[in-house]
């Protein structure tokens, strides 16, 4: 007991850690995102295909040795594409889910410390854009900037902040009363010095939960997207326009390894991240170590 | 009590009037203006007439006046014409739409509305046990599966492989107006788009009555002899099914983001699907329109939920 004691205690980042490593769903998210992530990272080294490859002999073979997912209608190997859109999606979610975050953190701090009119009129803003389904405002957003990355990009962005802004907000609004920014405030301390040395890293587990889950809905929304011709544009390969071949009879019919693989590439992305998303919310929550 | 839904009434109208604002100025921030939208570049029109032309609609105007204008327009009932298809009324054309969005929403809900809550007080009778463990596998796979994709898998499966149900469609093109074949061409996709609001009806089921089953009110029933199967139905679901009234309220936003994938899969003649058609053919003003129509839809919705909320559970008080 004494021996214990004179240890100094893990803070609450490292006891965070410990939670998310005996959390047996999250280690498996981690087991299944961790291998899919070197594939698609990687696999320009060693796969013998290019995504836009295209091999005449081979149009529509099935799964075989040499194309393991086999290829589509114009001979491209599936796998590479499977691969290529995985970057494309990694590209996608990265971007938006950092864009988002910045666009959330700033307008929920913004509203936290701006006084009462300003705070109602952006939470009333927030409310107003979590009211509208997601995809009717993605829809109206891709018709307005067209398809491609920057785009897509631009349009989840757009759309997966105000959740957060709100996290934020609500923290804020508790820290502001605080004795230690009072303290910071009354040493002449700047909006920017306090957000960043004492709003950020009090927000860091909103910040960390929200960009996994963002992860996952921004692959699912550029899938969307993409399947619906609004998001990545062929030739490039995205999951979401794979899967839109199959809108083909021909292709949903006779070449189902055409969208089945991509459409399982990404549900295990999906889960996997949802799983990490799940360990690092428990993780993060004190409440849970008394359970 | 009266005052707080009005307190809701009133936010649900700022609400609506915000919506047009957004999507008026959405609407503004597409490339071109409506003269060029609608001006066929095949006859072209000088610059003058365009600049005249412009004039004699208000294009020039700052754009708050023209917001009033074209507000007072859309309170009639009248959203502009259609770029793309015969320049016909946007609202014909989104009102004719409307009706099979709702049939199949409706069906949907309603089959989403009874597998879910069974299977959530199945979940939450049996707990831990091998039907509790699959069916929260299941409502997790429902969850986590895009629309487009499950709507795929299904097509795939029951139309392509099983050739049970017609591959898409609401009536089978030629026939005359029957009730069956609008069943058969009807309950796929619904069943479809019910997964997701299903899955997420059951874990919220689940939760709420497991929490109930611990109330006190409960041991008491059990105690005094109660047969175990009123105890669920009478003292515990009418209890556990208050919260659960608010998801079903909030699936509808879900169901829509669904219902748009859905239809287009299975070319289902609703808003989805005029809603897809007009922004692959960049038709700005069926966009605006169906967009309006259906976060308008949405605000309704949530208000009559939280009203409906606050009426069946007492001890809610509204802020």
């Amino acid at each position: 007991m004494l021996a214990r004691t004179e240890r100094p205690s893990p803070g609450p980042l490292a006891r965070a850690f410990d939670r998310f490593r005996l959390n047996g769903a999250a280690l498996f998210g981690v087991c299944l995102a961790a291998p899919m992530l070197v594939f698609i990272l990687s696999y320009p080294l060693w796969w013998r295909f290019q995504p836009n490859d295209i091999d005449l002999l081979a149009m529509n073979s099935a799964p075989n040795a040499t194309h393991w997912f086999g290829t589509d209608g114009v001979g491209r190997d599936v796998f590479a594409r499977v691969l290529e859109g995985g970057r494309i999606s990694l590209m996608v979610a990265a971007g938006s889910t950092l864009i988002s975050a910045l666009i959330g953190f700033l307008f929920g701090s913004i509203s936290a410390f701006a006084g009462r009119w300003a705070d109602a009129l952006s939470m009333r803003f927030v409310d107003l854009v979590m009211t509208l389904p997601p995809v009717i405002f993605l829809l109206v957003l891709a018709s307005i900037t067209g398809t491609g990355i920057l785009p897509t990009i631009t349009v989840i962005s757009l759309l997966s902040w105000p959740l957060l802004a709100r996290m934020v907000r609500s923290r804020l609004l508790e820290l502001r009363e605080r004795d230690f920014v009072t303290a910071a405030r009354g040493m002449g301390a700047g909006l920017p010095h306090l957000l960043l040395r004492h709003g950020m890293p009090n927000c860091i587990d909103i910040l960390v939960v929200y960009a996994t889950t963002q992860v996952a809905n921004a692959i699912l929304l550029e899938a969307g997207l993409s399947f619906l011709g609004l998001g990545i544009a062929p030739p490039a390969a995205s999951w979401g326009n794979m899967l839109n071949a199959a809108r083909s009879t021909a292709v949903l019919e006779q070449y189902p390894w055409q969208w089945l693989f991509p459409g399982a590439a990404l549900i295990l992305a999906v889960l996997a991240i949802n799983f990490i998303g799940d360990g690092l919310r428990d993780a993060f929550d004190p409440r849970a170590e008394l359970h | 009590m009266l005052r707080s839904c009005l307190k809701r009434l009133a936010i649900g109208i700022g609400m609506l009037i915000a919506l047009s604002m957004l999507v008026f100025v959405l609407l503004r921030l597409t490339p071109g203006d409506p003269i060029d939208a609608y001006i066929d570049p095949s006859t072209p029109l000088s610059p003058a007439a365009m600049a005249d032309l412009r004039d004699r609609l208000g294009l020039d105007q700052p754009l708050p006046v023209q917001y009033i204008g074209w507000l007072q327009q859309a309170l009639h009932g009248n959203f502009g014409y259609s770029i793309k298809r015969l320049d016909q009324p946007v609202l014909t054309l989104v009102l004719s739409r409307i009706g099979p969005t709702l049939l199949l929403m409706g069906s949907a809900l309603i089959m989403a509305i009874v597998a879910g809550i069974a299977a959530g007080v199945i979940g939450a009778v049996r707990r831990n046990s091998v039907t509790d463990v699959s069916l929260s596998v299941l409502a997790l796979a429902g969850i986590s599966s895009p629309a487009f994709l499950s709507a795929l898998l299904g097509l795939y499966i029951f139309a392509v492989r099983l050739g049970w149900l017609p591959s898409g469609g609401m009536l089978t093109p030629g026939e005359d107006f029957s009730l069956g074949d609008l069943l058969r061409h009807l309950i796929l996709p619904s069943a479809l788009l019910a997964v997701a609001q299903a899955a997420l009806i059951m874990r919220y089921m689940r939760a709420s009555l497991l929490e109930v089953l611990n109330q006190d009110y409960v041991r008491t029933a059990r105690a005094k002899g109660v047969v175990e199967f009123w105890v669920i139905v009478k003292h515990a679901l009418r209890n556990a099914l208050l919260p659960v009234v608010t998801v079903i309220g909030s699936t509808i936003g879900l169901a829509i983001g669904g219902a748009i994938f859905i239809e287009s899969v299975f070319n289902w003649p609703g808003m989805g699907l005029l809603l897809v058609d007009a922004v692959t053919t960049r038709d700005y003003p069926v966009i605006m329109g169906a967009a309006l129509v259906i976060g308008a839809c949405v605000i309704v919705v949530n208000l009559l939920t939280d009203i409906a909320y606050a009426v069946v559970d007492p001890r809610i008080k509204m802020g």
